[in-house]
Formats: C-alpha cells, sequence, structure tokens
C-alpha cells in the first residue's frame, strides 16, 4: 500500500533527524567556550585537582568516545549524571517533564479546540464585526509577550480578585482539582499566546476551500453556512491546520521557559534554566534532545496526519 | 411589499422581469455596476423542459440559477419575480430560500469532478439534501440512490456509493450527481452545461441517461448549454439568449427547422469552412518515426509507436477522447517529454530528445498555442510586451523596430494598433486566442503545434479563429499540428488527420481517406457521437452504435 509506505517514510526520517539532532546538541556543547571542571571547582584551582576531575568525569576522552558513550546511555534511558549536584538526570527530569506535558497539555485542551471553532466562525461571518473581533483579540494576545500577558493575569485574578494563586508551585501529592487551580493562570497565558496562529490559520485554509466549486454544491442542497464550513471546507483544510497546530503544541511544551519563570512552576523549562547558568552539559544535552524530540514527533504526526487526511492516498483507485 | 400577482397554477417555475447586476473591477478605473440579465421572463410547467442556449456571457447559467435565488460570485437578482410553485422564491428570505433548495430545485453542475467534495464518500453526498431536508431516512435516501444508480446505468449500483469521487470517471461522476438531483425528487432541476467538459463518446452515454430519467422521474428541467445540437436532443422547448436578453423562444422543432431570428438562425447554420485538402509532398517537415513515451519512469505508457508526418505549409489534425495520448504526443514532439524510443526529424535532420538539448533555432521554428489563451499569457505584460518577447529573444529586436514588427502582427490577427497597450484581462476570449497566435507567428516559425485552440470559445468565436489561421497558413506557409477532439473543427482545417486511441495512431492519411467509410470501430463511434442538430437523432445514435466509448 502507498500510504503504509509514506508513512514509513515519514517516520524513518524523523528518526534519522533525531540523530542528526543528537549530533548537533553534541557538538555545539563541545564547542562553547570554558571547561565544566573549572566551572564547579572555581578559579582558584589547583591545576591536579582540575586535572583529577577531568580525568572522573571522563572529559579527557575522545569527543567521539564520549557521544557514543552518551548516545548509547540515552538509547538504554541513562541521561547521564548532572555535574552540579551529582543527582541522576533522568530521575530528576522525569517529574518535571510530566509537570510540563501536564501543563502543555491542559493548555492544549482548552486552545486547539477554541482556536478551530473560532476560526470557523470568523469564515461563517467572514468581514463582519465578529470576524473583526475574533482576529483583532487574537492578534493582539499574539503581539503581546507572554511575560506581560503573565503578570496581567497575576495581577487581575491573584492579586485583586484572589481567585488563583500566583505561585504555582505543584506536587506529586496534590489532588487533581488544586494542581488545576495551580496551573489555570499559566495555561490561560499560554492558551493566549498560541491560540492567533492557529485561529488565523484555520480561518485562511477554510477560506481558501471555500472557493472551491463543491461549497456551491453543498450551498444549492439547502445547508446552512455553518453546515457547509463543518461538514464540506473543513475536512478539506485539515492537512494546513495540523501543521499549524502542531508547531504550536511543540511551543507549549518547548517554549514555556518564561512563562515556567513566571509563575514558578516545575517544569522542564525552569529546570533547564537552573543548569544552564550552572553550565550543567549533560543537562543541556538531555533536555536539548527532549526538546528536539517533541518538536520532531509532533511534526511527523502533522505529516502523517496530512497524508491519511488525502482521500486519493487513503482509497487510491 | 407589492401585491402578489396571480399566477397560471400549470407554471411550476415563472421568471418576470427578471434582472441581475454585478459589480466589474476593470482595471486601473473605479468598479462599477454593470447589468447581466436585463428584463428576461420565462415560465415553465411541470414536466417539462426548457433549454436555455447562447454564448458565453449570454446570462443563461445566471438565469438558470435564480430559480434557485442563488447568485455566483457576488451577482445579485437586483428586479423581478421568480415564482417557484406559486410562490415568489426571492422574498422568502435566507431559512425559506435553503428550505427550497435541494428540496424543491436540485442543480447539476459543469464539471462534476469539481462539484463532489473529495473528502466524501459519492452516497454521502448523494442523499445529504433528502436527509437535509428530511424527505426521507437513511435508508430510504440510500434505497433511491441505488435505484437512481441503477436507472442512469452507473456500473455496479449497489456498491458504487462506497466510492469516493476520484475513484470513479468524469462520465460516471456526471451521471452520479444527476442521480444526487434527483434523490430528494424534487420538481426542477437545472441542468449547467452538464456534457460540455465530458468527451463526445462519453457526452452521448450521458446525455442518454439524463433524458431517460428525466422521462421516467416526470421532473421538470432548465438544460444550459452552448451547444444547440445537444440541447435539441433533450429540450421540449428552447430559448435563446444573447446579451442577457431573450432573442427567441419557441418549440424545439421550431427553433432548429424554422428560427425567425437572425442570431437565432446563425446559431442553427452548419459553420463548415470548406478547405480543399492538399496533396503530401515527397519531403516532410516533421516526420515522427516510431515514438514511444512514458511517464513515471517507464510505467505508464503514453505513447505506443505512434509515427506521423507533417508536410510544409499542411495542417495535420490528430483527434481522440481525453487520454488518447493527443496532447502527450505533442509533448514528446517539443522535447518537453523525451521519448523513450523513436525519432523525431525536422527538416531532414533529427531533433535532439530533451527539449533543453536543442538549439535555439530549432526551438524558434516549433511554436505553440495552448487551450486556455488566459493562463498562457503574463496578465501583467502588456500585448506588446507579450507579442514582442519572442522578437527581442529570437531576433533581437529593440525600439521602434520592435513596435513596428509588433503593429504588423497586430494587423495580421486582425487586431488593431490600439490593443498594443492593454492587458490580457481587458480582452475577450477570441482575443485573447488571437494574441497567443500573433505571439506564435512572431517567431517566423515553420510549424505551429495548436493544442485545443478553439475549443474554450463559442462556436462563432471559433469559427473565426479557424478562419484566421487557415489565412496565416496560406500567407506564411506555416504547417500546423491541430490537436483537439472536435470532429468539426477538423473537417474545417486538416489537411491530413490521425486518430488516436489509448496512446495508439488507428486510423491515418489524407483527410478525405479517413472520412470516407468503411471506417475502422472507433473512428465510428467517434463520428457517429457528434450531435447532429436534428430531433431525434440522439435515439438514433444509441441504437446504431457498434463500439463502447473507453471512457466508460
Amino acid at each position: 500500500m502507498q500510504i503504509l509506505k509514506l508513512i514509513a517514510q515519514r517516520v524513518a526520517l524523523g528518526i534519522m533527524l533525531l540523530f542528526a539532532v543528537s549530533v548537533l546538541i553534541f557538538a555545539g556543547t563541545e564547542i562553547l567556550p570554558g571547561d565544566v571542571a573549572a566551572s564547579i571547582l572555581g578559579q582558584s584551582a589547583t591545576p591536579q585537582a582540575l586535572e583529577n576531575l577531568r580525568r572522573e568525569l571522563g572529559l579527557n576522552e575522545p569527543a567521539i568516545t564520549r557521544y557514543f558513550t552518551w548516545l548509547g546511555g540515552v538509547l538504554t534511558g541513562d541521561l547521564g549524571t548532572a555535574l552540579s549536584n551529582r543527582m541522576d538526570i533522568a530521575t530528576s527530569i522525569w517529574p518535571r517533564l510530566k509537570n510540563t506535558l501536564f501543563l502543555a497539555f491542559w493548555a492544549a485542551v482548552v486552545s486547539v479546540p477554541l482556536a478551530l471553532i473560532l476560526g470557523m466562525l470568523a469564515v461563517r461571518y467572514r468581514n463582519g464585526w465578529i470576524d473583526k473581533t475574533i482576529s483583532g483579540f487574537a492578534l493582539a494576545s499574539t503581539s503581546l509577550p507572554e511575560f506581560f500577558i503573565g503578570y496581567v493575569l497575576i495581577f487581575f485574578f491573584a492579586v485583586k480578585l484572589n481567585w488563583f494563586p500566583s505561585f504555582s508551585t505543584v506536587h506529586d501529592a496534590m489532588p487533581f482539582l488544586d494542581r488545576m487551580k495551580a496551573i489555570a493562570l499559566p495555561a490561560t497565558a499560554l492558551t493566549l499566546v498560541v491560540l492567533a496562529h492557529m485561529m488565523r490559520m484555520t480561518r485562511a485554509a477554510i477560506l481558501n476551500v471555500m472557493q472551491s466549486a463543491y461549497i456551491e454544491t453543498a450551498e444549492l442542497k439547502g445547508l446552512s453556512q455553518l453546515d457547509i464550513i463543518r461538514r464540506h471546507a473543513f475536512p478539506n483544510a485539515i492537512a494546513p491546520i495540523v501543521n499549524v497546530i502542531m508547531l504550536n503544541l511543540a511551543f507549549l511544551v518547548v517554549g514555556v521557559v518564561v512563562i515556567e519563570v513566571i509563575f514558578v512552576y516545575p517544569g522542564m523549562g525552569q529546570y533547564l534554566v537552573d543548569h544552564v547558568t550552572k553550565r550543567d552539559v549533560p543537562v543541556v544535552q538531555a533536555v536539548g534532545l527532549i526538546f528536539a524530540a517533541v518538536y520532531i514527533t509532533l511534526n511527523m504526526i502533522a505529516d502523517i496526519a496530512a497524508i491519511v487526511s488525502n482521500p486519493r492516498l487513503r482509497h487510491p483507485r | 411589499m407589492a401585491t402578489p400577482t396571480p399566477s397560471n397554477s400549470d407554471n411550476l417555475l415563472e421568471i418576470r422581469n427578471l434582472k441581475i447586476e454585478a459589480t466589474s473591477y476593470p482595471p486601473g478605473e473605479p468598479p462599477r455596476d454593470i447589468t447581466i440579465v436585463h428584463g428576461v421572463s420565462l415560465s415553465l410547467k411541470r414536466g417539462r423542459v426548457l433549454g436555455l442556449i447562447g454564448e458565453s456571457g449570454a446570462g443563461k447559467s445566471t438565469i438558470g440559477l435564480s430559480s434557485m435565488a442563488y447568485g455566483r460570485g457576488g451577482v445579485r437578482i437586483t428586479g423581478g419575480e421568480v415564482l417557484l410553485n406559486g410562490r415568489d422564491i426571492l422574498k422568502s428570505g435566507r431559512g425559506g430560500i435553503r428550505k427550497i433548495r435541494g428540496r424543491e430545485v436540485c442543480y447539476v453542475a459543469q464539471s462534476a469532478a469539481a462539484a463532489f467534495n473529495p473528502a466524501h464518500k459519492l452516497m454521502d453526498q448523494v442523499v445529504e439534501a433528502a436527509l437535509q431536508h428530511g424527505v426521507v431516512n437513511r435508508a430510504e435516501a440510500e434505497g433511491r440512490a441505488k435505484a437512481l444508480f441503477q436507472k442512469l446505468s452507473l456500473p455496479d449500483p449497489e456498491n458504487i456509493g462506497n466510492r469516493y469521487p476520484h475513484q470513479v470517471s468524469g462520465g460516471q461522476l456526471q451521471r452520479v450527481m444527476t442521480a444526487m438531483a434527483l434523490c430528494s425528487e424534487p420538481d426542477l432541476i437545472v441542468f449547467d452545461e452538464p456534457t460540455t467538459a465530458l468527451d463526445v463518446t462519453t457526452q452521448i452515454d450521458v446525455l442518454a441517461a439524463i433524458k431517460d430519467a428525466i422521462r421516467d422521474t416526470g421532473v421538470a428541467a432548465l438544460y444550459i448549454t452552448h451547444d444547440l445540437a445537444v440541447v435539441a436532443q433533450i429540450a421540449d422547448e428552447i430559448m435563446v439568449l444573447r446579451h442577457g436578453e431573450l432573442v427567441e423562444w419557441g418549440e424545439t422543432q421550431q427553433i432548429i427547422n424554422e428560427p425567425k431570428q437572425d442570431y437565432t438562425r446563425d446559431l442553427v447554420a452548419v459553420h463548415q469552412i470548406d478547405h480543399s485538402e492538399k496533396t503530401a509532398t515527397s519531403a516532410p517537415l516533421l516526420s515522427v518515426k516510431n515514438v514511444t513515451a512514458a511517464y513515471a519512469g517507464g510505467v505508464v505508457q503514453v505513447l505506443k509507436n505512434v509515427s506521423v508526418d507533417i508536410h510544409p505549409g499542411q495542417t495535420l489534425a490528430v483527434v481522440g477522447e481525453s487520454g488518447s495520448g493527443k496532447s502527450t504526443l505533442a509533448r514528446a514532439i517539443t522535447g518537453l517529454l523525451p521519448p523513450m524510443e523513436g525519432s523525431i526529424e525536422f527538416e531532414g535532420r533529427t531533433l535532439a530528445k530533451r527539449l533543453s538539448d536543442r538549439k535555439r533555432e530549432d526551438l524558434r521554428e516549433l511554436q505553440m498555442i495552448y487551450q486556455m489563451a488566459d493562463v498562457a499569457m503574463n496578465p501583467r505584460q502588456t500585448v506588446a510586451d507579450i507579442i514582442g518577447r519572442p522578437l527581442e529573444f529570437y531576433f533581437g529586436m529593440r525600439g521602434k523596430e520592435r513596435d513596428a514588427r509588433v503593429a504588423e502582427l497586430l494587423d495580421k490577427i486582425e487586431m488593431g494598433k490600439g490593443f498594443a497597450d492593454r492587458y490580457p484581462a481587458e480582452l475577450s476570449g477570441g482575443q485573447k486566442q488571437r494574441v497567443c497566435i500573433a505571439r506564435a507567428l512572431a517567431a517566423k516559425p515553420k510549424l505551429i503545434i495548436c493544442d485545443e485552440v478553439t475549443s474554450a470559445l463559442d462556436p462563432l468565436v471559433a469559427n473565426g479563429i479557424l478562419r484566421l489561421l487557415l489565412d496565416l497558413q496560406a500567407e506564411e506557409d506555416v504547417a500546423y499540428l491541430f490537436i483537439t477532439h472536435d470532429l468539426a473543427t477538423v473537417k474545417s482545417i486538416a489537411d491530413s488527420i490521425a486518430v488516436m486511441y489509448r496512446g495508439e495512431v488507428v486510423r491515418y492519411g489524407p483527410k478525405s481517406k479517413v472520412l470516407t467509410p468503411p471506417f475502422d470501430d472507433y473512428t465510428d463511434l467517434l463520428l457517429s457521437s457528434v450531435p447532429q442538430m436534428e430531433v431525434g437523432w440522439l435515439e438514433k445514435a444509441i441504437s446504431g452504435r457498434r463500439m463502447a466509448s473507453a471512457g466508460n
């Protein structure tokens, strides 16, 4: 089957990309100036102590050997040990990754359907005041920087109204509802940031399809505008929309650094920022690789969705 | 509100004094309102078929769609009444109009391939209107649809509904669309050029299927077409329109046999150009020898061992239905699709297979004209730029010299100097095609490949283009490779003819020989499928057919 071959190609391509990215990440951190041993021991360290630490950390091995040692570890679930606090990276990342995914998931659950519905409404009332209001609001929320939106939300909903906490501290034992309450503000901020892009793309993709002759056929069957958009235009506009949705979902996972810092949310972003300042190379590599994997996987899903949504490929002659 | 006028209860549809306007946006000028339909009135009794006929821009589709209170592409119904089943649907509001569309009036579009949603199964689309209006439940609707598929002689009526639009052929799709229109058992169906996009061999089957379906269901119909011979087979009455006004309206017999108006007489008259055949020379200009060509790296063979000759100053017509390989032959000759086997000789020398390997002189001597004149021209260049480009490219002409030659060429295509500064968007279809002809002539070619150059034009305009091509051939001694599916134009222009079928030349020779019996089966099918301006031709043709069309 042609379609399975196409999908297999995309998956293989994704895996190859991931390996390429791992090389890039490793090379990138190699090129960075400075030395981990020196930054751990500080300026006053003796050459002998530096040498000892380097040997202990395996920094004297050739780069290619270290790359394959690292890659082998990654493939077996061992992300190495953090240099700064000597903790196992995999065990410290896991709860943070869960937190980031939890926040991203709920932001996506709100923003994706909302963007699609608003996009379809904008098409239904195109060029009227509803369309202009939706587009204006969405564009305004995107043009504002995310930290600004975050602080505005904190000011009104945490400080003035006192509805939600301004610190989104979560821990494992927290009941679900408390957890939801804690992430309400960061999730809202993220939704506002990603909404416009998806909504505008939905609107543009559907409007493009609305020119087709089969839309006229539907209109001449006596269907209402919303039914036409929902049943006849939307299914043919899926491919470009899914692409933009996946880009934004990826942003929800990897682009949350600022929001996590503002709301003091214990996710990947904060973890990354903490360790970048400590020059903790293994952590930066691990987080970079996870972020790259998220991006590549989501884009691969978008490609596959575009293939599957094409009836010509799904049902060959 | 105007007082409701009592209507004749026999009439299903009554259009009174219909006025339709649109806003046009001419380049470089402020938008202005133009009237497309100037107060046309018509009436249609239950179960009758009225043919609306006229050239493009006559307003026939616009009038047809007004029976569904629909204006295509920003067109506005600004005056008059449209009474359907005794009430004015223009006054029934959005919701009221939606209840009529797909229930009382259904629509069959020109291109079914574009009018079906590629994302849904045929059955879902066929029953959609019936379900939308609550006429029947899903099971009954599907039963109806299958019965209609059967009636329209579609293959495998039980299961064809499970297919997607891209999985069935154009002719079948057009019949499925007719089934879709009939499924909610409407009182009226608007057929908008339903067979125009089909091959002649397929058109005849679809036409017969539509005619039977209309007769058996007793539905009334507005049948819109520019082809009088087609409408003569189906309509009870014919209305001739021109520039949005009524020219003549009468029974089909009367319009075909005793037209009263000059314009109708012009339409009915057969526009045959008497073209006497030239005899072949001993040295052909272009010689295609045993050419085999394929797409997808040799997998899909589209030309199989094709050999034809074109003689200097003469015309070879290549005829066949879509998919027969006629345009591929042109692509092979021009080097766009390098042949796998065989050779192409031009003036005694062998041409390089690939376009990129050919010399500029070879390119100059072999020019092309396309079916769609408007997409073959850069919309942002003036006519002078378009015609002047080959003059600069091949002859290095500049400035006054170029302008003089452009004026000369404009004169040759019977267009004045005033057109030099116009843009393609300001020209009519026929004028655009003339500019394309001038552009091809500018290179002083020895051979012009004409790919369906008159197919998109109205019959009278097409006739003018054919005459022009013949005059130019006499003046410039240029040879034509004339690709067409229309046998009438072949008779008017060809010296020799090649009939193609599934990538092979099945009949080839001088025009007089090819068009004289005995015919092979395919040529017979092709010739017998051309609609004749004669009531009752369809039935005769169907019963006399010897071979089924490949399109089905």
